[in-house]
């Protein structure tokens, strides 16, 4: 066993533990993976024999179906464990639930949770390997991974970028997950929002400015990312209208036009058309919004292969 | 009535070993020689028993998080002699009732004395002040809404002056709701770095300020819970500067850890108010040694392992360590406090806030007695606790000044062997 293999993380909950060349060479697995997947037999024998739990505490169709073709591509077994509305959502027996998927001998779990640090719960009682896709507010790493991919595939590098990321920054895992990536991948983050949406705290992360302008956010970026508004903001205050925000935040031709000149929409869906993002930009040439979605399942493919092959 | 003479024990401040000798529940002299039953205090020095201003015992209502038994027994055995208890349990504490049958029970079991709190509102509500009088008639001994946050002023202003007309203090948890708002954690980079929701310092200090004009006002007698933050701090130092009647307290847990114990995910550390910053820590302690804050409290908050395994979201919030409260402070703290301070802080400080005769250890005075070690260290093991709440942030630190034997009323309520 080599040094680098005793120091592989064993989990990907965030990047903490992640270098940038362990990173690096999960982005560049994932050209391999999307080669798989090109192939008119889309499967590869890389985890036969081993089963992945989707537990997902919190709904979400598109991240389950990403995550479970992967693993199902990689022809490893697939569990879904779905709380939904019941009272496992409310966390009452995370521990219990745990435990009993261990007992059947599940070999790495991909955790979705409405709270933050939900997975490394699940990482301490399985004693397995966990993917984090989205605890709370806290981090959604493979939707970041997929989004620094993207951008990398467009660009060849993410050395020396600027990455403008533009909405509800608060309540935001996508935005959380980007702002630890992408600095470390060399490109520059700058979070933008209305005050309310916008926690001045995470101007202290290492790569990120933080901007109430649209204006100034987009600026010399090369990527401009605009993330779901949740309609209930609105109720719970952040917002005076609907419309303002459709007004002063939306991502349209008309602030894409202040960007660099090839810069690229994202998005990290589901999107509410015409409010944080205009139609025009979502289905126009700039929009790799299709493409991100495609480069998911790539992602997440070497993730998993990342953290379950060569281990006992 | 019995008597009982602990052997080999030293006054705070001595080297000298004496006896004390207790009947009738008073002390009844000094190096009387070996009278009636003789337990050997091994050395440890001896103070009055400590007194909780703010323990959670659950009962009636939430008997599988902590009864009387097992609170007041983890009360003894964490040198406590006086507990008083928070109302918020099910139902809540505002019936002169359930006042005196708390009392009889706890008089019964021999162990820590209980003194309970009664709430300031009916059930707790904020709305309509609970039968004031009634309630200090039956045995109550501080007025509180603790576990809800009075958020309509004007009836606390008009709690303060009946409770003043009655000779009672009233104690607030003073956090703005609506700006502690969905907060589970210190608001700051550490929650924004977590991705969790945060309650800001400003929701206490807010508070405090309104509370203390209330004060200010009606001249009524104040004690603020469990400050966590240097500001809130700050205001009731200023406010004491003005002569208001106004104390505090602080709790270990706030002394002790800070937010970045929440890096861990561990619901353990989800108490309210929140851990704060070191900053904040550092200036609770400064309060400490400057005199604001006038006592320590532990608001030992039992719950079940189960749903302290929760998600930080949905975990209730408290911790429960009334056991280990004094060899935490002893062993983080005794150099900085010294050993009289310490002491003052968790026996005669608490009653002063209360209004009750300082606790001493002259002929006469009650035999609830407390017996230190304050060199041997010994691991926190939670498996040991008498408190239903088997869990602590400190289980397998290495602490010493453990009790060794707690006295209440002349009786041995916690005996320590080995």
């Amino acid at each position: 066993m080599t040094a680098s293999t005793l120091s592989r993380p064993r989990h990907l909950l965030d990047f903490q533990g992640w270098s940038r060349e362990r990173l690096t060479a999960l982005l560049d697995n994932a050209d391999t993976m999307g080669q798989v997947l090109d192939r008119p037999v889309k499967k590869v024998p890389a985890l036969q024999g081993l089963t992945v739990c989707t537990a997902f505490f919190e709904n979400s169709t598109r991240t389950r179906v990403s995550f479970e073709l992967a693993a199902r591509r990689m022809s490893a077994d697939v569990v879904s464990f779905a709380a939904g509305a019941s009272s496992l959502s409310k966390g009452e027996s995370l521990r219990d639930t745990v435990e009993v998927l261990t007992a059947y001998k599940v070999d790495a779990y991909v955790v979705r949770h409405h709270a933050a640090g939900a997975a490394h719960l699940v990482a301490r009682y399985s004693g397995k390997p966990v993917i984090n896709a989205g605890d709370g507010r806290r981090a959604h790493p493979t939707q970041a991974l997929l989004d620094a991919y993207t951008v990398r595939q467009e660009f060849g590098t993410l050395e020396g970028l600027t990455v403008a990321i533009i909405g509800d920054v608060r309540h935001s895992r996508v935005a959380r997950s980007n702002a630890e990536l992408l600095p470390r991948l060399g490109a520059r983050v700058v979070l933008c929002g209305p005050a309310t949406l916008l926690p001045p705290d995470l101007a202290r992360l290492p790569g990120v400015t933080l901007t109430t302008d649209p204006r100034e956010a987009v600026r010399g970026a090369h990527a401009v990312m605009a993330l779901r508004l949740q309609q209930e903001r609105m109720d719970a205050g952040y917002l005076a209208s609907l419309q303002e925000y459709a007004d002063t935040y939306q991502v349209n031709e008309r602030l894409m036009a202040e960007a660099e000149s090839g810069a690229i929409a994202l998005h990290p869906g589901p999107m509410n058309r015409d409010l944080e993002i205009s139609s025009d930009t979502a289905d126009g040439p700039r929009s790799r919004i299709v493409r991100q979605v495609e480069n998911g399942q790539a992602v997440r493919m070497s993730v998993l292969y990342h953290l379950l092959v060569g281990r006992e | 009535m019995t008597q009982l003479t602990i052997t080999n024990i030293k006054r705070p401040g001595s080297d000298q070993l004496e006896s004390v000798t207790v009947e009738n529940g008073v002390i009844q002299g000094w190096n009387l020689g070996e009278v009636g039953e003789v337990i050997d205090g091994r050395g440890g020095t001896v103070a009055p028993a400590l007194i909780e201003l703010h323990a959670h015992l659950r009962e009636p209502g939430q008997t599988e998080k902590e009864d009387l038994a097992s609170g007041l027994a983890a009360a003894a055995a964490g040198g406590y002699g006086t507990v008083v208890s928070m109302p918020n349990t099910s139902p809540v504490v505002d019936d002169p009732a359930i006042v005196q049958a708390l009392i009889e029970r706890a008089d019964g079991l021999g162990l820590a004395r209980l003194k309970p709190a009664a709430a300031l509102t009916k059930g707790q509500q904020g709305e309509q002040l609970a039968e004031l009088t009634y309630l200090k008639e039956a045995g109550a001994v501080m007025f509180t809404d603790d576990g809800r946050t009075n958020e309509n002023a004007r009836v606390l202003r008009l709690g303060l002056e009946y409770a003043r007309s009655l000779g009672m203090v009233v104690s607030v948890h003073a956090e703005d709701a609506s700006l502690r708002a969905d907060g589970v954690m210190n608001e700051g980079p550490v929650s924004e770095e977590l991705g969790l929701p945060g309650n800001p310092a400003a929701a206490e200090a807010a508070r405090v300020a309104r509370d203390l004009e209330i004060v200010a006002q009606t001249g009524a007698r104040l004690h603020v819970q469990h400050l966590s933050t240097a500001r809130a701090l700050d205001l009731v130092r200023e406010a004491k500067g003005r002569g208001l009647p106004v104390t505090c307290e602080v709790c270990p847990h706030h002394l002790t850890l800070t937010d970045e114990a929440l890096r861990s995910f561990d619901a353990i550390y989800k108490v309210a108010p929140p851990l704060r910053t070191q900053a904040d820590a550092d200036h609770l302690l400064e309060g400490l040694l400057d005199g604001t804050v006038d006592c320590l409290a532990t608001d030992h908050a039992p719950h079940t392992r189960a749903e302290k395994e929760r998600d930080l979201l949905s975990a209730p919030s408290g911790i429960a360590y009334i056991e280990i409260a004094f060899p935490l402070m002893w062993t983080r703290f005794g150099e900085r406090l010294g050993l009289e301070k310490l002491l003052d802080l968790m026996t005669a400080a608490p009653a002063r806030v209360m209004g009750w005769p300082e606790p001493t250890l002259e002929e006469g005075a009650p035999a609830d007695l407390v017996v230190l070690n304050l060199e041997t260290e010994r691991e926190v093991n939670p498996a040991e606790f008498r408190s239903k709440a088997k869990f602590t942030p400190w289980a397998g630190e290495t602490l010493k000044g453990w009790p060794t034997l707690t006295v209440v009323g002349g009786k041995v309520a916690f005996r320590r062997e080995g």
